[in-house]
């Protein structure tokens, strides 16, 4: 655009030495940036032409991912043998997995729906790329039910149908419901997303100078035209989509929790499992949030946007759902011990001293547990590099915990003879390791081709967008300094 | 009406310079009695509502119906097979109102569904989209609308707009650049 050379990019009558009032609020968007500032940087990450590193790290992950699809391939034609699945462990990394991923998609849920009802204005700049996250984690997730069933042309069992006997499936079982709230989750994920984008591809179409990308964003962008008549509906639309998302976002983990909950066996039969799950999956989001976010902030400089206020509250939110997920380990223990029930104070023995003692050690205990406790700290907040540490531990520790609560639960129960281990075969470990390719060679497609950072709604928390701001010597911005913007 | 070259009015329009400006504007509008115009801003500007007298959105009453369509939907799909169509006796769980709680999870989850899909198509058939083609994109300024533009048009269709008119309340309010926009 050719403003981009005329306008300055900080709002006009205000100047960076004006002095700071004691009690007024840190600026969300730094150095005073304005909306067009806002629309350039935005929009050129997606106009300009993949930068090297983008490919190098494409062909990196696009490779893993490639190795994943080929071992879901070996997977579906030679059967659920080629994992390590065996009795008494009938679920293992698949399910682990599954719980990880779809656990992921938590945060980007809870940024764009609860911090929405709770008015944190902050929400504006992560939102979009931690909603694109929650799909692209929603879709690894539901690979592994999908295939860990054996016979993948079955899969239509999953749906509402009768069979070829006219036996409907159990609506009464969690694994059904469990099909119910994941692919609602996702279809509203994807609703409430492309709501969101709506307004910033009509920015993009605007701005298109190719017929290829005026014609696609046109398509895409609905004919939007930022009509107030149109965004009096639009918002009510956003607003009732993240009250609907709230509480789904809370029942969908709570339903995966259900796959265990209602069991029999030690460990799983506990009703601690919804809130837990729940708080486990925010928690690891979070970090899944920040594991992306800040290496995308550093490549694209978006640090007036993504501000170390913003990297603090996350933090924050770490600290507390960490909190959360220790106390409620700390309570499946103590249940262990009260309850007086043998089998169930075997296995919280067999959690911590058993033949997978270290997975809880370093899992729980140090990663889930003890690093987010460096959250305490401003420093610790402030600092990237720490931030980042402990958000890696938090990937790991969380995967770990789910794979100590299925494998852990399932690995020794009520009789010694059927007693077992598990071991994962190379199958096992690439299909993980290639949903690893799968969800950021899809991440990097979206920072590529859409706007990772949702303009509009940035552009609500600049202060000139206020109805009623005025600069501080009294004018508007456009008489400030006598000259037009063009 | 028409310009003298024949072509069709659509609207008188003007930018503002920023969103205090519009807002400013859109009351001295509402209160010139227009009832046929609009304001165009890259976000929801807070409070425009009521500048421009307009009320609460009725979306909400669209969700509501698809809300209890969907719980409707689930109740259907379940009771039907599990109660009437072919009942199947799991794990010895009868069929009796004490076990009607296990069926709460897939209300709930249509509930949800159907409330989304109604909120997504509300706000697009209610606002007239997807509509790819505008009187109002015929104005080159008009691309601003979805970066850093602020914009208000009085349209021809409105029975108070005469040019004189319209023109007067826009320089008033402070409008710049203002401009016929042509309907094709």
């Amino acid at each position: 655009m050719d403003s981009a050379s005329t306008v300055p990019d900080i709002i006009e009558g205000e100047t960076s030495t004006s002095p700071q009032r004691p009690l007024a609020r840190v600026p969300l968007v730094l150095n005073k940036r304005n909306f067009s500032w806002i629309t350039e940087r935005i929009s050129g990450v997606v106009e300009q032409p993949a930068p090297r590193w983008w490919w190098v790290m494409f062909t990196i992950t696009s490779a893993i991912a490639s190795i994943g699809l080929f071992c879901i391939g070996y997977q579906i034609s030679t059967g659920v043998g080629t994992w390590g699945l065996n009795h008494p462990v009938g679920w293992a990394w698949d399910i682990t997995n599954f719980v990880f991923w779809i656990g992921i998609g938590h945060a980007g849920t809870l940024i764009s729906a609860i911090l929405y009802l709770l008015r944190q204005k902050w929400r504006t700049s992560i939102n979009r790329s931690a909603e694109a996250m929650t799909l692209f984690a929603v879709m690894c997730a539901a690979i592994f039910p999908g295939i860990h069933v054996g016979r993948v042309w079955m899969a239509w069992f999953l749906a509402p149908l009768p069979n070829n006997y006219g036996i409907w499936p159990n609506f009464r079982s969690p694994l059904m419901w469990d099909v119910f709230a994941v692919s609602t989750y996702f279809t509203v994920s994807v609703l409430f997303w492309y709501t969101g984008l709506v307004p910033d591809l009509a920015t993009l179409r605007d701005r298109a100078t190719t017929k290829m990308r005026k014609f696609l964003l046109g398509v895409f962008a609905l004919g939007w035209r930022g009509s107030n008549r149109h965004w009096r509906h639009y918002e009510m639309a956003y607003l009732l989509l993240a009250g609907i998302s709230t509480p789904l976002v809370l029942s969908v983990h709570s339903v995966v929790s259900f796959d265990f909950a209602t069991s029999v066996l030690p460990t799983w039969h506990t009703t601690i499992f919804p809130p837990y799950f729940v708080a486990g999956a925010i928690f690891g989001g979070f970090a899944m949030v920040l594991t992306l976010m800040l290496p995308a902030r550093a490549i694209f400089k978006l640090h007036d946007i993504i501000t170390p206020q913003h990297v603090d509250k996350m933090a924050k939110i770490i600290l507390l759902t960490g909190s959360f997920v220790t106390y409620a380990y700390a309570m499946e223990f103590f249940m262990a011990w009260y309850s007086g029930n043998q089998y169930e104070r075997f296995a919280f023995w067999n959690r911590i001293l058993g033949p997978y003692w270290w997975y809880w050690w370093v899992g729980m205990l140090f990663c889930n547990m003890l690093s987010p406790q460096l959250f305490w700290f401003r420093w610790c907040r402030r600092n990237v590099y720490v931030v980042y540490f402990v958000c890696m531990c938090v990937n790991a520790g969380m995967w770990y915990e789910r794979f100590i609560i299925i494998v852990g639960g399932l690995h020794r129960d009520f009789l010694p003879s059927s007693w077992g281990l598990f071991h994962a075969t190379w199958v096992d470990i690439w299909t993980f390791i290639g949903t690893l390719g799968i969800f950021t060679s899809l991440f990097l497609v979206f920072v590529r081709f859409l706007p990772s950072i949702a303009m509009s709604e940035v552009k609500i928390v600049v202060p000139e967008a206020d109805p009623h701001y005025h600069s501080p010597n009294g004018h508007h911005s456009i008489a400030a300094g006598g000259k037009e913007r063009i | 009406m028409r310009t003298p070259s024949g072509h069709k009015v659509y609207a008188m329009a003007a930018e503002y310079p920023s969103p205090s400006a519009l807002y400013e504007a859109a009351k001295m509008v509402r209160d010139a009695g227009f009832k046929r115009w609009d304001v165009f801003s890259p976000f929801p500007i807070h409070g425009m509502d009521d500048a421009m007298g307009l009320g609460k959105s009725w979306l909400s009453a669209v969700v509501l119906v698809g809300g209890i369509t969907g719980l409707l939907t689930a109740a259907i799909l379940e009771f039907g097979p599990s109660w009437i169509i072919y009942p199947l006796i799991v794990h010895g769980k009868p069929y009796t109102w004490r076990t009607v709680p296990a069926f709460f999870p897939i209300m709930f989850e249509l509930t949800v569904l159907f409330s989304a899909f109604a909120a997504f198509f509300a706000w697009q058939l209610m606002n007239g989209l997807p509509r790819w083609y505008h009187p109002i994109f015929n104005w080159a300024r008009f691309t601003r609308a979805t970066n850093d533009g602020f914009f208000l048009a009085i349209e021809a269709r409105d029975p108070r707009f005469t040019e004189i008119e319209a023109r007067e309340v826009l320089e008033r309010s402070g409008g710049q650049h203002i401009t016929i926009i042509h309907e094709d």
